[in-house]
C-alpha cells in the first residue's frame, strides 16, 4: 500500500513535464508576468519609439535595480510563510548609515562599506528572525512592531539632517551612473544576486527547505528540517539583501534622510506577490519576483511615456496585483485538479 | 495541585482537564485575571503616573486632543478587531477612508447637493470597498492580506484619479466646528457619541450574537465552523462590507475635521489601527480578542503618545514606543507561556521522580 503511494507520486507531473517540455515550460509561474512586462513594453514602444532609447532603457533599469534586489529578499521570506514589513525602515537606516560613514570617513575603500552595509542589514534581519522564531509569534506582527522601532531609531539618529549625494565621494555616485556595454553596474550587480538566490533556492537542499517550510511547517518539522534555523537564514539573508538596496539607494539617490525608504514595504511584497510568489508560502522563484519588481517600476515608465495621466498609476498598479492574485489562483486550483486527476489514474 | 498525586496518575488527561477547570473558581473572578484585565491595569497606571509626573495632563483640554486624536483609529480598529478575530485582516481601510474623502470633496465641488446626501453617498463608497473585497475573498476564496494589499493601491489610486493632486476645503462651517465641538464643558468632543454607538454596536455584534460568537469559531478552524453550520463566507463577506463602511465614515469625519478633502488624507493609519488592535489582545491567528481590550489598547497607545508628547519626548521616540508595546504585548504571551510550561513540566517531572522512587521503595 505504502509502496503503491509513493511510486504514484513520482511519474505525477514530473512525468508529465518530460513528455512535453514546452507545456511545461508555458506552465511555469513566471510565464504570465513575464508576458505581462513583454506586452507593456512593446506596446509602450509602438506608441512612444522614444521609450527604449538607450537612456530610457538605462533609466529603466536603474530605477528596477533596487527594487529587484528588496523583491529577491521578500520572496525569500514569503516563501516561507512568513513577511518582513520592516525593509522600508532598514533601507532608510543602511542608505542613512552609509551617507554617515562617508561623513566620518571620506576615503574609505567602497567595498569595505559594502561590507559594513551588508552586515548591517542582516543584524536588523537577524533580530527580526530571531524574534519571529523564538517567540513563535507570526511575522506580519513583529515585523511591524519592528518597522516602527528601526523607524524610530533612524528617525533619532538623523533628526533633520540629510546626506546629499554631493557629500559622498565621487565613485561611489559613480556606481550607479557608469555602464558596462550599456548596462548600469548596479544593474548588473542586481542580476548576479538574482542568479545566486535563485540557485541556491532552486538547487541546494537549504533553498528546497524553505519551500517545504512555507508549504507546511509543521510536516517540514516532523520531516526533520532545522525550521527555526532556515526561516532565521532567511530572514538575515533578506535583511543583508535589503542593506545592499540600502547601500545602492545612497548612491542612486540624491538625499537620504529620516524617511528614507518609508512605504517601500507594500510596494514590495506586492511586486513579489505579483512576480508569483504565493502569499502564503511554498511556492514562486525569485526569478519571478524579480520580474515582478521590473514589470510594477516599468509601469510608471510607461504611464509616463505613453501619456496616461499619471494619477492612474497606482490604481493600474492595484489592478495589477489583484490580477496576479486571481491567476495565481486559477493556476493553483487547475494544477491541484491535474493533480488528484492523474494519482486517481495511477491508483 | 497537590490532589491529582494522591491517585498515583498525575499524568491522565482527565486529570489535566479537571485541574484545569477547577482553577478559574479560586482566586481572583474571571474578568479580573484576562488579557483584558492586564491592558487595562497598565492603561490605569499610565494614567495615574501621567497625571503625577506630567505637567498639565490632568485637564479637561486633554481629554479632548486626546480622544480627538484617536477617533479615526478606534473606530475602524472595531469592525479590524472583528476580522482579525475571524481569522483574515483588512489592509486597505486607510485608502478607502481616502477615497471617501476624495470622493466628498469632489461631490460637494461639482454636484451642488446637500451636505448630508453628499455624506451619505459616501458611505456608499465604503459598502462598495468593502463588498468588493469581500467579493474576492470568500467568492474566489484569495486570501485577505494579499487581496487588500491589492486594493491598499487600487483605492488609493483611484482617490487619486477622482480628484487630481487638487483639494477641496469650502465645507460648511457649522459642520467642521461640529467635528471638533466639545460637550458643554467637559471637554468631551460631540463626535465621542458616534464613537461609543460604534462601539456598543460592534461589542453587542460580536459577545452577545450568534453571529459574533460564531467569528471565534471560524477564527479557529474553518473546517469545524463550517460542519457547525457557520456560513463562512457570509460571514466574511458581510465583516469586509463593515469595515468598509465603518472607514468611509472616518474618511468623512477626517475630511470634516481638517476641513480638506484630499487624495492623501489617511495615509498609513492602516498599520495603526493593527498595532492597537494586537495590543488589545486580539490573536493575529484569529479566535481570540475582545472589544473591551482593543478599546483599552486604543486607549493605551493614545494616551501614551500624548502623555509622552506632552512630557516633549521627540516625536521619534514615540515611534519606538509604539513598536515596542506591539513586540512586547505578543512576545510576553507567548515567553510567559513558555514559562508556564517549562514549570509545568520540572514539576510533573519531579512528581513522578518522587512516585517511582516511592514505588521502588514499596515494592
Amino acid at each position: 500500500m505504502t509502496t503503491t503511494t509513493v511510486q504514484s507520486e513520482k511519474p505525477g507531473p514530473a512525468a508529465h513535464d518530460k513528455r512535453n517540455p514546452v507545456a511545461a515550460f508555458f506552465r511555469q509561474r513566471e510565464i504570465p508576468v513575464a508576458a505581462a512586462l513583454v506586452a507593456l513594453v512593446l506596446i509602450t514602444f509602438a506608441i512612444n519609439p522614444l521609450f527604449l532609447s538607450p537612456q530610457s532603457v538605462k533609466d529603466l533599469l536603474l530605477n528596477a535595480t533596487i527594487m529587484i534586489i528588496l523583491a529577491v529578499g521578500q520572496a525569500l521570506v514569503i516563501i516561507t510563510r512568513n513577511v518582513d514589513l520592516s525593509i522600508g525602515s532598514i533601507v532608510g537606516l543602511v542608505a542613512f548609515g552609509t551617507g554617515s560613514l562617508f561623513n566620518i570617513a571620506p576615503g574609505m575603500p567602497i567595498p569595505l562599506v559594502f561590507l559594513i552595509g551588508i552586515v548591517f542589514g542582516g543584524l536588523l534581519g537577524a533580530v527580526n528572525g530571531l524574534l519571529v522564531t523564538l517567540a513563535k509569534v507570526p511575522a506580519l506582527v513583529i515585523t511591524l512592531g519592528t518597522m516602527y522601532i528601526y523607524r524610530g531609531i533612524l528617525s533619532t539618529w538623523a533628526g533633520s539632517k540629510q546626506y546629499f549625494s554631493g557629500d559622498n565621494p565621487k565613485e561611489f555616485g559613480n556606481l550607479s551612473v557608469d555602464t558596462f556595454f550599456g548596462f548600469p553596474i548596479i544593474t548588473i550587480m542586481a542580476v548576479v544576486v538574482v542568479v545566486i538566490v535563485a540557485i541556491v533556492l532552486g538547487l541546494r537542499r537549504g533553498g528546497r527547505d524553505l519551500y517545504a517550510i512555507g508549504s507546511d511547517p509543521d510536516a517540514a518539522k516532523l520531516f526533520g528540517i532545522p525550521t527555526g534555523r532556515r526561516v532565521m537564514a532567511a530572514f538575515i539573508a533578506c535583511g543583508a539583501l535589503t542593506g545592499l538596496a540600502g547601500i545602492l539607494y545612497a548612491s542612486r539617490y540624491n538625499s537620504v534622510g529620516a524617511l528614507t525608504g518609508s512605504g517601500l514595504e507594500l510596494d514590495v511584497v506586492a511586486a513579489v506577490v505579483v512576480g508569483g510568489v504565493a502569499i502564503f508560502g511554498g511556492s514562486g522563484t525569485v526569478v519571478g519576483a524579480a520580474i515582478g519588481a521590473v514589470l510594477l517600476s516599468t509601469i510608471t515608465s510607461s504611464l509616463t511615456a505613453t501619456r496616461v495621466d499619471k494619477f492612474w498609476q497606482q490604481a493600474i498598479v492595484g489592478v495589477l496585483i489583484l490580477a496576479a492574485i486571481v491567476i495565481d489562483r486559477v493556476v493553483s486550483i487547475r494544477n491541484t485538479r491535474k493533480l488528484r486527476v492523474s494519482e486517481a489514474r495511477d491508483v | 495541585m497537590s490532589e491529582p498525586v494522591k491517585t498515583g496518575q498525575p499524568l491522565s488527561a482527565t486529570q489535566t482537564l479537571i485541574d484545569t477547570s477547577a482553577a478559574p473558581k479560586r482566586g481572583l473572578p474571571r474578568w479580573l485575571r484576562g488579557n483584558d484585565a492586564i491592558i487595562f491595569a497598565v492603561l490605569i497606571v499610565v494614567i495615574l503616573v501621567a497625571s503625577i509626573s506630567v505637567k498639565n495632563f490632568a485637564s479637561t483640554l486633554t481629554v479632548g486632543f486626546l480622544l480627538i486624536q484617536i477617533v479615526p483609529i478606534i473606530l475602524i480598529a472595531m469592525p479590524m478587531a472583528l476580522v482579525i478575530i475571524s481569522g483574515e485582516i483588512d489592509l486597505s481601510v486607510a485608502s478607502t477612508a481616502g477615497l471617501t474623502s476624495a470622493v466628498m470633496g469632489v461631490l460637494w465641488r461639482d454636484s451642488g447637493m446637500d451636505i448630508w446626501v453628499v455624506m451619505a453617498l459616501c458611505l456608499l463608497v465604503g459598502v462598495a470597498a468593502g463588498a468588493f473585497n469581500g467579493f474576492l475573498i470568500t467568492t474566489l476564496g484569495l486570501p485577505s492580506l494579499a487581496v487588500t494589499i491589492g486594493t491598499l493601491a487600487l483605492y488609493r489610486g483611484l482617490a487619486l484619479v477622482v480628484i487630481g493632486d487638487g483639494k477641496v476645503s469650502n465645507f460648511p462651517a457649522e459642520l467642521t466646528a461640529l467635528s471638533t465641538a466639545k460637550i458643554g464643558t467637559t471637554g468631551i468632543p460631540v463626535v465621542m457619541i458616534l464613537v461609543l454607538v460604534v462601539i456598543a454596536f460592534f461589542a453587542v455584534l460580536l459577545h452577545f450574537t450568534p453571529f459574533g460568537r460564531g467569528l471565534y469559531a471560524l477564527g479557529f478552524s474553518k473546517e469545524a465552523a463550517t460542519f457547525v453550520g457557520i456560513r463562512v463566507g457570509h460571514a466574511k463577506f458581510w465583516l469586509f462590507v463593515a469595515t468598509g463602511v465603518v472607514s468611509s465614515l472616518v474618511g468623512v469625519f477626517w475630511t470634516l475635521r481638517f476641513a480638506s478633502a484630499g487624495p492623501d488624507n489617511a495615509t498609513g493609519i492602516e498599520l495603526s489601527v493593527i498595532a492597537a488592535v494586537l495590543l488589545g489582545g486580539v490573536s493575529i491567528f484569529g479566535g481570540k480578542g475582545s472589544i473591551p481590550g482593543v478599546v483599552a489598547g486604543v486607549l493605551l497607545i493614545g494616551t501614551l503618545t500624548y502623555a509622552l508628547r506632552l512630557a516633549k519626548v521627540p516625536e521619534t521616540t514615540l515611534v519606538i514606543v509604539t513598536g515596542a508595546l506591539l513586540v512586547i504585548s505578543v512576545v510576553a504571551p507567548s515567553l510567559t507561556g513558555w514559562i508556564r510550561e517549562r514549570i509545568r513540566l520540572t514539576r510533573v517531572r519531579r512528581e513522578v521522580q518522587r512516585l517511582s522512587t516511592s514505588g521502588q521503595t514499596s515494592a
